[in-house]
């Protein structure tokens, strides 16, 4: 009788490697087959850029761009909580670039000497995320603390929580969040999930969510303005690539995309 | 019945070394993790209010997770291993598919069917005005996912190594299923429970995923031990190294208790 106990569990273990195997195989993409049709100048190979995960959708774009502007050169990005990829470029993580939501999480960086002279390139605030059509017509900030009301912020560890904390400050409002997120998008899905009522995000996510998300703005969000810096990091697998790539996000092609995502300039 | 003395000879270097660099592999991290603890910081690291918070959740929820691992494992490994219904096998596929399953998933799985919106969830909203999500309960649905597989396979192999006699036994002087199963079967098979009951709280202690997406995090209602941990690691690895010792204390704890139980290897 234990076989069978036995040969289901080897089974399903074998039908959950298959599933590991075949996810890994599917996403390695070869940086030296991008790199040996290279016909720019020196840029090759791949640029591996840490980003805020609020800048999700518009350096997909501006990744894009850039791969057209350097034939033979991929951009890959890896999406977070800015603390966390601060926290994991400091540990050694193989990233070119680094832009984070704020100076605080670049500080992180730049105090573990991982990177120098950061630029900040945008700007960016805070709205109140709620489904299409404000079923619960929040108006404003101090709505949120009604009785009722489920409310996702971001974890005080990420810029955006860090924003959120100072603008319910400056507007003086009380509020318990049912939770606290790790990124922004975290605390945006859980909106668009419906689990709760809204969130605390920035105006970006809001635009680039448009079809599900409406925002309500709130005049407390002008005392909660967010720096985003961006730096090449000091050990940079891809040195060339990461200069490239930094000086190309604050280039005027690059201010067009991030504004019309609905970021500020500096 | 004497088991065969072993022959001391040496060791074959072939089997020596990869065996010696496996034990290396898994002691070297923990004894990591007492070199690099804030030894000197630590009374005041251990003190504060939100590290008790996160220890008494993880310990309650864990507790709660066995408890209806138990109240509905226990029944579930009776019903796999003493009758016979067709599709049998791939019942028990399923009840041991959330062993290999990554935990995130069966977050998602249970936010799509027990979140606000969720198929089931959306009912007790509406009927009850119960949401599941970013409560404490949330936290032991989560970890009760994940944890009662191991009761299950656990108990189901101590019903198959009792011998069913005693209770065909306890048929034939008149005992009903029900009584056979709470006079004979149950004490029969008491160590094999606690067993897997033990193996379920250990699992339910450590789980991070599925509670994360299900439950949210927040100190005091849904943020465990292993959240605790991983939010700290990203502005404050002092305060994550810390909390990581506590938990390796738990598990120590957890091993000495069942010393005379599976350290003997029987």
């Amino acid at each position: 009788m234990s076989i069978t106990v036995r040969r289901t569990a080897l089974a399903v273990t074998a039908l959950a490697l298959a599933a590991g195997l075949t996810a890994c195989s599917s996403s390695s993409d070869s940086p030296s087959a991008a790199s040996s049709s290279a016909s720019g100048p020196k840029l090759s190979g791949t640029v591996t850029v840490f980003a805020a995960a609020s800048l999700k959708e518009s350096f997909t774009e501006l990744g894009k761009k850039f791969e057209t502007a350097y034939p033979g050169v991929t951009v890959k990005f890896n999406f977070g909580g800015s603390s966390a990829l601060a926290q994991s470029i400091v540990s050694g993580a193989p990233a070119d670039v680094f832009a984070a939501a704020s100076p605080a999480t670049m500080k992180t960086v730049t105090d573990a000497k991982a990177a120098t002279d950061p630029k900040v390139f945008v700007r960016n605030t805070l709205t109140i995320a709620v489904p299409k059509g404000n079923p619960k017509h929040i108006a404003a900030l101090k709505d949120l603390a009604g009785a009722g009301y489920k409310v996702a912020l971001c974890a005080k560890e990420v810029p955006c929580g860090a924003a959120a904390v100072t603008a319910l400050k400056a507007a003086e409002v009380n509020l318990t969040p049912v939770t606290l997120e790790q990124d922004v998008k975290g605390a945006l899905t859980k909106v668009e999930l419906g689990e709760v009522d809204a969130s605390l995000v920035y105006k970006t996510d809001v635009i680039a969510d448009a079809a599900k998300i409406d925002g309500v703005d709130f005049p407390e969000a002008a005392k909660a303005v967010n720096d985003y810096p961006i730096a090449a990091l000091a050990k940079a697998p891809n040195a060339d690539g990461a200069a490239a790539f930094t000086a190309y996000i604050q280039s005027a092609d690059a201010r067009r995309v991030l504004t019309a995502a609905g970021f500020q300039a500096p | 019945m004497t088991p065969a003395r072993p022959v001391h000879r040496r060791a074959p270097f072939a089997l020596l070394l990869p065996a010696l660099l496996g034990l290396a592999f898994l002691v070297l991290p923990l004894v990591g993790l007492l070199i690099r603890a804030p030894w000197s910081d630590l009374p005041r690291q251990l003190t504060t209010p939100e590290v008790w918070e996160a220890l008494r959740l993880s310990l309650v929820c864990a507790t709660a997770a066995t408890g209806l691992s138990l109240l509905l494992g226990v029944p579930l490994a009776w019903l796999l291993a003493r009758t016979e219904f067709p599709g049998r096998r791939f019942v028990r596929a399923l009840v041991t598919l959330p062993l290999v399953l990554p935990p995130v998933v069966g977050g998602v799985a249970l936010l799509l069917v027990l979140g606000r919106n969720g198929i089931f969830g959306r009912w007790l909203d509406s009927a009850f005005g119960i949401t599941l999500p970013f409560h404490t309960s949330g936290v032991v649905l989560a970890e009760a996912f994940v944890a009662m597989p191991f009761l299950v396979i656990s108990v189901e192999g101590a019903l198959r190594a009792a011998d069913p006699r005693y209770e065909e036994a306890a048929a034939t002087l008149g005992a009903s299923r029900l009584t056979a199963f709470r006079r004979v079967t149950l004490p029969l098979i008491a160590p094999g429970i606690a067993a897997g009951s033990v193996l379920a709280w250990a699992r339910a202690l450590g789980e991070f995923g599925a509670t994360i997406t299900f439950a949210g995090n927040f100190p005091g209602t849904t943020q465990t031990m292993p959240l605790a941990v991983y939010l700290a690691m990203e502005s404050e690895p002092e305060a994550a190294i810390a909390l990581s010792l506590v938990l390796l204390t738990v598990s120590i704890a957890v091993l000495a208790g069942l010393r005379g139980r599976w350290m003997s290897g029987s």
